[in-house]
C-alpha cells in the first residue's frame, strides 16, 4: 500500500465534514429529525441544479446559496404539505423529497450539456479525487484542496452557531413550548437548525455525496447517544465518532478490497460502513445502554438475588432448628431454591469468597456476617409480608412470591418497619429479626 | 390498626418453600376470616377448579403485571359473577386498565392465570367483546361508522373471506342500537366524541360477545351517549351478558352497575355494589397509602434500567 | 320501524354503491392481461422498428410521434409503459395502507437496504458462474436484504433508547454505503454487466426488456392478489391494531405480511425509478386519493388508477421528450396529481376545506346580524306589543341605522356592509329608503330562531354549568350557530321549567 499525500488530505476532508455534520446531526437526533436530515440532504440536487439554471454559471457561491434554500424550502414544504394537506409528517417528508429529487434529476438531464455535474458524483461524492493536486486552492496564505475549506468553513461555522446559541438549542430541543415561554422562538431555533442541515449537506455533498451526508448526520450521533446523556458530551463524541469512521472508512477502503484481489473501493461508501460498524459495537458494548452490558447487570442482579436467597434460607433453617449454625447440603439448596445446580454453585462460591457462609461438615454454613447479612434479608421479607397483609390485604398464601420479590429492597425496610408501627411478628406469626443483633 | 391482627398457625415449610398447597389452603382459611372482620366482604378464589366455577365469565387468579418491570398490579384474584354489570373503580394510576388489558393478552402478565368461562382466553376469544378508549385510534381514518362498527364480524366472517351483506345488516342492527344508525355512512372523524363512542359500543355489539370488556366508556361523552350507553348496558344485562366498564365517575357508580371492583395496584374489594360501595372502602382505594410499594416499584426499574455502581 | 326501513333501504343502496374487492382484482386483471398478450405477442413485431425510449431525438416530437406513442405503437415503449404501469398499480394499492400504518419512510429505509442485496447476489451469481444481471435472482437479493434491514430498525427500536426516524437513518445510510462499497468493487470485477446495476440507484426504466417487464408483472399481480385477499384484515391492522390483538389476529403476521409487500414493491420499484424515487410510487398515490374519498376501498382503487395513469404518463412523456428520465418524470406526475388532489380533492382538498369554512364563517356572521337586528327590534317595542303568539308584530316597524349596529359586534363596517347585503338579497332584511334596515317577515322568523337558540344556550350555562352570566354570552356564541334540532329540542325539554315553551326567552343579562 502506498500512503499518498492525497490520502491525508482525505482523511482530513472527511474528518471535518464528520465533525460539521455531527453537530447539528446530534440535535436532529434528539429532535426525533433524523429523517428531516435526509430529506434536507437529498434536496441538494435540484438547488445545485436550479442555481445553475438561474444564474448560467457554475459559481460555487451561487450553487451553495441555492442549494441552501432549497433545503430550507424543503423543511418550508414540509410543514405546508403536512398542515395545508393534514397529511402525517413522515409520509409529507417522503412526498417533498422525492419530487424534488425528481425535479432534480430532471433539470440535470436537461442541462447536461451545459454542466459537468453528473447524478452520480452527487449521490456518493467524490472525496478520492478531492484531494488530489488540481482541486488545490490558496486562502489565507494556505494552500490545501477546496473542499478543505469548505467543510472546514462549515464546521467552524456550525461550532461557532452551536458555542453561541448552546443553552436556546438545548432548551428548544428538550422543549418548544417551554422555550417560547421563556421568550425563546422555537419555530426560529428549528429554521436555524433546518438551515444549519441545509448548508452543513450542501458542504460536504462534494465531498460524501448527499446521501451519505445522512450517515454522518445521523449515524455519529446516535452511536454517542447510547453513551452519554449530556447534550455537550454527546456532541463532542459525535464528532469523535465521525472522525473515526472517517479515518478507518478511508483506510479500510484502500485495505480492504485488496484482500480479495481488488483495487480499493468508495471511500464515502466505506466511512458509512465504518460509522455503522462503529453503533453496533457501541450498540453492543456501551457500559450503560449496551446490550452486554444489561445482560451482564441482569445476570449480576439474578446471581445477587440468588445469593441472598441462599442465605435467607440458611437463616430460616437456623430458626427453624434452633441450632447455630445449621448445616444445608447443596443438593437441598438447590432443590429448595428452585434454582440450576451450577447456578446456585455460583452464589455459593461467591458468598464464600465475601465470606458470608463457609463450608460446613455436610454443606454450607453462615458465618457471624453472613448471619447479619441473612437477619436483614429476612426482616425485609417479613416486614414486607406484614405490609403486603396490611395493605394490600393479600390472602396468607399469597404473600410469600411478592414479599420475595420486594425483600430485594432492603433500603426500604426501615421504612416499612415505622409505617407498620414496628410489628414483631410477620403474618405467619415469625418473629421479624430487629435491625441489630440484638 | 397498624399491627397486623391475628396470627395464623405456623406451617413449617410455608417460608422455607415456596409452594406447598395444603398449607396455602389452611392459612387461606385462617386469613379469609380475618380479613372478613376487617371489610366487609370477604377474599374468593383460592387456587382450586372448585372454586373458579366453569361458569364464571372471568375468573383471574393471581395475577401480577409490570410494566417494564415496575409492577403496576399485584396479585389480584377475583370472579366476576354472570349477567352482572361489573364497575372497576380507582384512581388514576391504579391499573384499572392494565387489568383489561392483561386479562384480553394485550398486556404480559408476570405470574397468573386468565380464564374466560373456565378456558384460557385464546380459546374463549370469540365469547369476549372489547371497546377500547377512544384515544387509541386515528379517527382520520377514510372508513365509514358502518365500517367501524362491521370489523367486530371480522371474527365471525373468517381470513380472507369479504364482508358480506348479511354482516353489514348486523352491524347496522348494532348502530340502529346505539341510536347511530342515520350516521352509518359518516366518516368517523365527522362523528363528536360521543358519537365515536357509540360506534365503539356498536362495533362490541355486533360482535354478539357473552363477556364485554369496556374501558372508560364514558370518559368525556355528551348526556346522549351516556344515556344509550346506559341503555345498551341493561339490554346486555337483560339478556344474560356479563360486563366489565372501568368507570371513572364515582357518583354514578350505585346507579348503573350491580357489582363493584374496587382496585389500587391491587384489588381493594370486590362484591355486589350495595356492599361494596362504602365510605370505609373508598378510603382505602382512594387514600394513598401505597407509597412506600411504589417506591420499591421505582427501585426496582432504576436498578433494572442501570447497573448498580458498587 | 319507519326509521329502521329506511336505514335498510339506504343500507341496500350503499351495499350497491359500494366498490366491491373483486373490483380491485378484476380492474388489475383487464389492465394486466392486455399488457401480457403485449408482450406474447412482441416477437411477431420487429423491436428494431420505430422509436423507442432509449433513443430520444432533440426535436418537439410530431403529431405522428405522438399518436405513435400514444397508442403504443412500439414495442419498447410497450414494454417500458406496460412495466411502469403495473408498477403504479401495485404501489398505489399497497402504499395505501403503508401510508394508513404510518410507516411511508420505512419503504424509503427499505429500498436503501435493497441495494447491498442487489450487489451481493450480483457477487454470488457470478461467483455460482451465472450471470449477474439475471434479474429475479438480483431482485431475490434484494428482498433478503430489505427484510433484513426491517429486521435491523426494529432491533434499533426496541434494544437501545433511539427512536423510530434514528433507527431508519441508521440503516438506511449504512446500507448505502454498503452498496456503495460493493458496487464499486463490482466495477472492478473481470465480468461483463455491472454497468447494469447503476441503473437501481436512479432507475432507467429505458432500460426495461421483455423479462423484466415479466417479472414486474407478475410480482404486481401477487401484491394486488394478497393485498384483495386481506383488504379488510389489513384495514383492521392499520385502523386499530389494539382491538386486532383483542380478537386474536396475528397482529405482527399481518404486519409482517405487509411490509414483505412493501418490499416487494419497492424491489420492482428500483429498476424503474430507482431506490431514492421508489418511496415516491409508494406514498405519493395513496397521499393524493386520500383527498378524494373517505372510503378505504375507494382510496385504494383511486390510489392505483393514479399510479397507473402516472406511470402511463411518466413514461409517454418521456418517450416524446429528448433528456427526459422516465422515473423522476413519473414521480413528477405524481407530484403533479397530489397538488391537483391536495387543492381540489373533493374530500379533503383545500378549496373544499376553505369553502367550507366561509360557509360557517358567513352563517355565523348572519345570524350575528340577524340577532342584532332582533335586540334592535326588542328594545324598540314594548314587549306587549312585540309578539303575537310565536310570530313577530310587523317587524319593519323597526328601522335600524347602520350606525346602531356596528358598536354591537366587533365587525368593521365593510364586513357588515357585505353581511347585510347577502342578508338583502336572502329577503331576510329590508333596506328601506332612508337607508335603513329592518327584518322582512321571513328575516323576522328566522331572527327569533336563532335569538332563541342562543338564549337557551345562555341560559343553560347559567343554570346547568354555574357559569356566571357576564361570561356566559360569550360561551354561547360558539356554540349556538352549531346547535342541531335535537339539540334544542334536548335543551327546551331540560330548561322547560325555567322558560315558556316556544318563545323567546329575555336575554339572562336582563337586558
Amino acid at each position: 500500500m502506498n500512503w499518498l499525500i492525497s490520502d491525508t488530505w482525505t482523511i482530513v476532508i472527511g474528518s471535518l465534514c464528520a465533525v460539521a455534520c455531527a453537530l447539528p446531526g446530534a440535535l436532529l437526533v434528539l429532535r426525533r429529525m433524523s429523517m428531516m436530515g435526509d430529506a434536507i440532504s437529498h434536496t441538494v440536487l435540484p438547488g445545485l441544479a436550479i442555481a445553475f439554471l438561474l444564474t448560467h454559471s457554475r459559481a460555487p457561491l451561487a450553487m451553495f446559496i441555492g442549494a441552501a434554500v432549497i433545503g430550507v424550502a424543503t423543511a418550508f414544504f414540509i410543514q405546508g404539505v403536512q398542515k395545508l394537506g393534514k397529511t402525517e409528517s413522515g409520509a409529507s417528508m417522503g412526498i417533498v423529497f422525492t419530487t424534488l429529487f425528481a425535479v432534480g434529476l430532471v433539470l440535470m438531464r436537461q442541462a447536461v450539456d451545459h454542466v459537468d455535474i453528473d447524478p452520480d458524483c452527487v449521490l456518493y461524492g467524490a472525496i478520492e479525487t478531492a484531494g488530489t493536486t488540481w482541486q488545490y486552492i490558496t486562502l489565507l496564505g494556505v494552500t490545501a484542496p477546496r473542499a478543505v475549506f469548505v467543510n472546514g468553513g462549515a464546521m467552524v461555522v456550525n461550532l461557532v452557531l452551536i458555542a453561541l446559541l448552546y443553552k436556546e438549542f438545548k432548551i428548544s430541543a428538550f422543549d418548544p413550548a417551554l422555550a417560547t415561554t421563556l421568550g425563546i422562538s422555537a419555530t426560529l431555533m428549528h429554521y436555524l437548525l433546518m438551515t444549519m442541515t441545509a448548508a452543513t449537506a450542501v458542504a460536504a455533498f462534494e465531498s460524501v455525496g448527499s446521501i451519505l451526508v445522512i450517515a454522518m448526520f445521523i449515524v455519529p450521533p446516535a452511536t454517542a447517544y447510547l453513551l452519554t446523556d449530556r447534550l455537550a458530551v454527546m456532541m463532542v463524541l459525535s464528532a469523535v465518532f465521525g472522525v473515526l469512521a472517517a479515518v478507518f472508512g478511508h483506510v479500510a477502503a484502500i485495505i480492504v478490497p485488496p484482500w480479495f484481489g481488488f483495487e480499493g473501493t468508495s471511500t464515502a461508501g466505506m466511512m458509512a460502513v465504518v460509522a455503522g460498524l462503529l453503533f453496533a459495537l457501541v450498540w453492543l458494548a456501551s457500559p450503560r445502554y449496551g446490550v452486554l452490558a444489561r445482560m451482564y447487570h441482569r445476570l449480576v442482579m439474578s446471581m445477587h438475588v440468588l445469593c441472598e436467597d441462599v442465605m435467607g434460607l440458611l437463616y430460616r433453617l437456623e430458626e427453624l432448628t434452633d441450632t447455630q449454625p445449621a448445616t444445608m447440603p447443596v443438593a437441598d439448596m438447590t432443590q429448595a431454591l428452585v434454582a440450576r445446580a451450577w447456578l446456585v454453585r455460583r452464589a455459593l462460591g461467591s458468598l464464600g469468597r465475601q465470606r458470608m457462609i463457609r463450608r460446613g461438615d455436610l454443606g454450607y454454613v453462615l458465618t457471624d456476617a453472613g448471619r447479619d447479612q441473612a437477619r436483614q434479608l429476612v426482616r425485609s421479607h417479613r416486614l414486607w409480608e406484614s405490609y403486603l397483609a396490611h395493605y394490600l390485604r393479600l390472602p396468607a398464601d399469597h404473600l410469600h412470591d411478592p414479599a420475595n420479590r420486594l425483600e430485594h429492597a432492603h433500603e426500604l425496610a426501615d421504612k416499612v418497619d415505622v409505617a407498620l408501627g414496628r410489628p414483631e411478628t410477620d403474618p405467619q406469626g415469625k418473629t421479624i429479626p430487629s435491625r441489630d443483633n440484638q | 390498626m397498624n399491627q397486623p391482627t391475628a396470627n395464623p398457625p405456623r406451617t413449617a415449610a410455608a417460608d422455607a418453600d415456596r409452594a406447598v398447597p395444603p398449607a396455602r389452603m389452611a392459612s387461606r382459611g385462617v386469613t379469609d376470616d380475618q380479613t372478613a372482620s376487617a371489610t366487609p366482604v370477604a377474599h374468593t378464589a383460592p387456587p382450586t377448579g372448585e372454586e373458579h366455577p366453569r361458569t364464571a365469565p372471568l375468573a383471574i387468579h393471581d395475577m401480577t403485571v409490570a410494566y417494564d418491570r415496575k409492577p403496576v398490579l399485584w396479585d389480584v384474584d377475583l370472579n366476576v359473577p354472570e349477567g352482572q354489570l361489573v364497575a372497576i373503580v380507582g384512581p388514576n394510576g391504579a391499573g384499572k386498565s392494565t387489568l383489561i388489558k392483561a386479562a384480553l393478552n394485550l398486556m404480559p402478565m408476570v405470574s397468573g392465570q386468565v380464564l374466560i368461562y373456565g378456558k384460557p382466553y385464546r380459546k374463549q376469544r370469540h365469547l369476549v367483546g372489547y371497546v377500547p378508549q377512544r384515544e387509541t385510534v386515528d379517527w382520520d381514518f377514510p372508513v365509514s361508522a358502518l365500517d367501524v362498527v362491521a370489523m367486530g364480524r371480522y371474527g365471525r366472517i373468517g381470513w380472507f373471506r369479504p364482508v358480506t351483506r348479511k354482516h353489514r345488516r348486523a352491524a347496522l342492527d348494532a348502530l340502529e342500537r346505539v341510536e347511530m344508525a342515520q350516521y352509518a355512512h359518516r366518516q368517523i372523524s365527522q362523528l363528536s366524541g360521543g358519537q365515536q363512542q357509540r360506534v365503539f359500543l356498536a362495533r362490541a355489539l355486533a360482535q354478539d360477545a357473552k363477556l364485554y370488556f369496556m374501558d372508560e366508556p364514558f370518559a368525556s361523552v355528551d348526556a346522549a351517549t351516556e344515556r344509550a350507553i346506559v341503555r345498551v348496558l341493561h339490554e346486555l344485562k337483560d339478556a344474560g351478558r356479563t360486563v366489565i366498564v372501568v368507570h371513572h365517575d364515582l357518583q354514578t357508580v350505585t346507579e348503573y352497575f350491580d357489582y363493584l371492583i374496587l382496585l389500587n395496584m391491587r384489588v381493594v374489594t370486590h362484591g355486589p355494589v350495595d356492599d361494596v360501595f362504602t365510605q370505609e372502602n373508598l378510603r382505602m382505594t382512594y387514600g394513598g397509602r401505597l407509597t412506600l410499594l411504589s417506591e420499591a416499584a421505582q427501585l426496582f426499574t432504576q436498578q433494572s434500567r442501570s447497573p448498580r455502581v458498587d | 320501524m319507519a326509521r329502521i326501513n329506511t336505514s335498510r333501504s339506504r343500507l341496500r343502496s350503499f351495499t350497491a354503491r359500494r366498490p366491491k374487492r373483486g373490483a380491485l382484482v378484476i380492474a388489475a386483471a383487464l389492465s394486466m392481461s392486455a399488457f401480457t398478450a403485449e408482450i406474447a405477442a412482441a416477437p411477431m413485431q420487429n423491436p428494431k422498428g420505430g422509436h423507442s425510449i432509449a433513443d430520444t431525438g432533440f426535436t418537439w416530437p410530431t403529431v405522428e410521434q405522438t399518436v405513435r406513442v400514444l397508442t403504443l405503437r412500439d414495442y419498447n415503449t410497450r414494454i417500458v409503459v406496460m412495466g411502469v404501469t403495473c408498477l403504479g398499480l401495485a404501489s398505489g394499492t399497497v402504499g395505501t395502507f403503508l401510508l394508513l400504518r404510518k410507516r411511508s419512510l420505512t419503504a424509503d429505509a427499505l429500498s436503501h437496504a435493497a441495494l447491498p442485496g442487489i450487489g451481493l447476489a450480483f457477487i454470488t451469481l457470478v461467483l455460482l458462474g451465472q450471470d449477474g444481471k439475471h434479474l429475479p435472482g438480483l431482485l431475490a437479493g434484494a428482498f433478503i436484504a430489505g427484510c433484513l434491514g426491517v429486521g435491523c430498525i426494529l432491533i434499533i427500536r426496541h434494544t437501545t433508547r433511539l427512536k423510530d426516524d434514528a433507527a431508519l437513518g441508521i440503516v438506511l445510510s449504512v446500507s448505502f454505503g454498503l452498496g456503495v462499497v460493493l458496487l464499486t468493487i463490482i466495477q472492478q470485477m473481470p465480468v461483463g454487466g455491472q454497468a447494469g446495476l447503476q441503473r437501481f440507484v436512479i432507475g432507467r426504466a429505458a432500460s426495461m426488456g421483455a423479462r423484466d417487464a415479466w417479472v414486474i408483472l407478475i410480482c404486481a399481480a401477487a401484491v394486488i392478489v394478497v393485498c384483495a385477499a386481506l383488504f379488510k384484515e389489513l384495514q383492521l391492522l392499520c385502523f386499530d391494531q389494539g382491538y386486532a390483538g383483542a380478537q386474536g389476529w396475528p397482529v405482527i403476521r399481518l404486519d409482517v405480511i405487509l411490509m414483505a409487500l412493501v418490499t416487494m414493491v419497492t424491489v420492482i420499484a428500483l429498476q424503474s425509478v430507482g431506490l431514492v424515487l421508489a418511496v415516491a410510487m409508494l406514498i405519493i398515490p395513496a397521499a393524493a386519493a386520500r383527498f378524494w374519498t373517505d372510503q378505504l376501498m375507494r382510496m385504494t382503487l383511486t390510489a392505483a388508477l393514479i399510479g397507473m395513469v402516472s406511470g402511463y404518463l411518466g413514461a409517454v412523456i418521456s418517450a416524446l421528450q429528448p433528456r427526459m428520465p422516465t422515473g423522476p418524470v413519473i414521480v413528477l406526475v405524481c407530484a403533479a396529481g397530489f397538488g391537483v388532489s391536495m387543492v381540489a380533492g373533493i374530500r379533503r382538498g383545500m378549496v373544499v376545506r376553505v369553502w367550507r369554512h366561509w360557509q360557517l364563517n358567513n352563517r355565523v356572521a348572519m345570524q350575528h346580524l340577524l340577532r342584532a337586528m332582533f335586540e334592535q327590534y326588542e328594545s324598540g317595542t314594548t314587549p306587549d306589543r312585540a309578539f303575537d303568539g310565536a310570530r313577530m308584530i310587523q317587524p319593519r316597524r323597526i328601522k335600524v341605522q347602520f350606525d346602531k349596529l356596528l358598536p354591537k359586534r366587533s365587525w368593521t363596517a365593510a364586513e357588515l356592509r357585505g353581511i347585510a347585503a347577502t342578508a338583502v338579497r336572502r329577503g331576510l332584511i329590508h333596506r328601506n329608503d332612508d337607508n335603513s334596515l329592518s327584518l322582512t317577515d321571513a328575516g323576522g322568523a328566522q331572527a327569533r330562531r336563532v335569538v332563541r337558540n342562543h338564549r337557551l344556550w345562555e341560559t343553560y350555562l347559567i343554570h346547568y354549568a354555574d357559569i356566571a352570566p357576564s361570561h356566559v354570552d360569550r360561551d354561547a356564541d360558539q356554540i349556538e350557530h352549531v346547535l342541531g334540532r335535537d339539540m334544542v329540542d334536548r335543551l327546551e325539554r331540560l330548561l322547560s321549567e325555567q322558560l315558556p315553551p316556544r318563545t323567546v326567552p329575555p336575554s339572562p343579562h336582563g337586558a
